[in-house]
């Protein structure tokens, strides 16, 4: 028996808003970005279950895209927070609220 | 039995995503991430997107989660976050608006209704053909430019993080300027492997 596709969009809903309170409440710089992570997957999640709900190939096609450029996102946000870490030796984004270095 | 591997992976991918919020050293974060990638890649299973969730497994949980493993070891700052805010209202505020998000998404999803158009750029489930086939039939043909588009944004990405992570560069040549220090003594990896032995 198949499970319907709204079970799939209420647990990517609630994935979303898990990531949305964590990048809100965290301070660590790498666990917002995890957060991020996991709101990116919410809607990957969400693409591929309206493919299987609308028949549609073209959501699966798009969640490729999405892990192309999460991949990206991934490896430039590292470097910049490798990049501010070496500077100063806070874990906090609070460390890095003004403007100049 | 599907309903039982739904309710499984869902609690895994949702008690993932809570234990990333809620862990108190990021090596912990990162493991609970790769608990809710390997869950969202058992749901991709579910779906029929088999290319999928082979992509998610070996992306996700294999490249990016290894990356974040690196940079947590790399730099040591695997110190306990702290918790005290400095913002009192921060914390309900934003379990306030996630709540409220969740609802509209919720309330969103309950009135709009999918058109039921029928796609032209093939079945994502129906006949003979493997996903693979459809999804690189689909990449290749209506997508191609697309797919053209993102080589060139992983050379980019490529470049940015080199030019962002290596040691001489603009943000640390004020620093070099202010202390003094003579610019040519700290040059590529060689000069920095002599400084640190």
């Amino acid at each position: 028996m198949k499970v319907p596709g709204a079970y799939y969009l209420a647990v990517a809903a609630a994935m979303f808003c898990i990531g949305a309170i964590g990048l809100l409440v965290r301070r660590n710089a790498l666990i917002m970005f995890m957060c991020v992570e996991l709101m990116l997957n919410a809607v990957n999640l969400t693409f591929v279950t309206f493919a299987r709900m609308l028949d549609d190939i073209g959501g699966q096609v798009f969640v490729f895209f999405t892990l192309v450029v999460a991949a990206a996102e991934v490896v430039v946000g590292l470097a910049l927070i490798v990049s501010i870490f070496r500077r100063r030796q806070g874990a906090t984004a609070d460390d890095v609220s003004l403007l100049r270095g | 039995m599907e309903w039982a591997v739904f309710v499984v992976f869902a609690i895994g991918a949702l008690g993932g995503a809570g234990g990333v919020v809620m862990a108190r050293k990021p090596v912990h974060a990162a493991m609970a991430l790769v608990l809710t990638l390997f869950s969202v890649a058992v749901f991709f299973v579910m779906q029929g997107a088999h290319f999928l969730a082979a992509v998610q497994v070996i992306v996700y949980a294999g490249a990016i989660v290894v990356l974040f493993l690196f940079v947590i070891m790399l730099l040591g700052i695997d110190q306990e976050d702290i918790l005290d805010e400095p913002l009192p209202a921060q914390r309900p505020l934003a379990m306030a608006v996630g709540v409220a998000l969740f609802a509209g998404l919720v309330v969103l999803g309950r009135i709009l209704e999918p058109t039921g158009a029928t796609a032209d750029r093939g079945s994502a489930t129906q006949g003979e053909v493997s996903n693979v086939e459809r999804v690189a039939r689909s990449l290749f043909t209506d997508f191609l430019w697309p797919f053209e588009i993102t080589s060139a944004l992983l050379v980019i990405a490529v470049v940015g993080a080199v030019v962002l992570a290596r040691r001489v560069g603009p943000s640390t040549q004020s620093d070099q300027l202010e202390v003094g220090a003579d610019p040519g003594s700290d040059e590529g990896p060689a000069a920095l492997l002599e400084h640190e032995a």
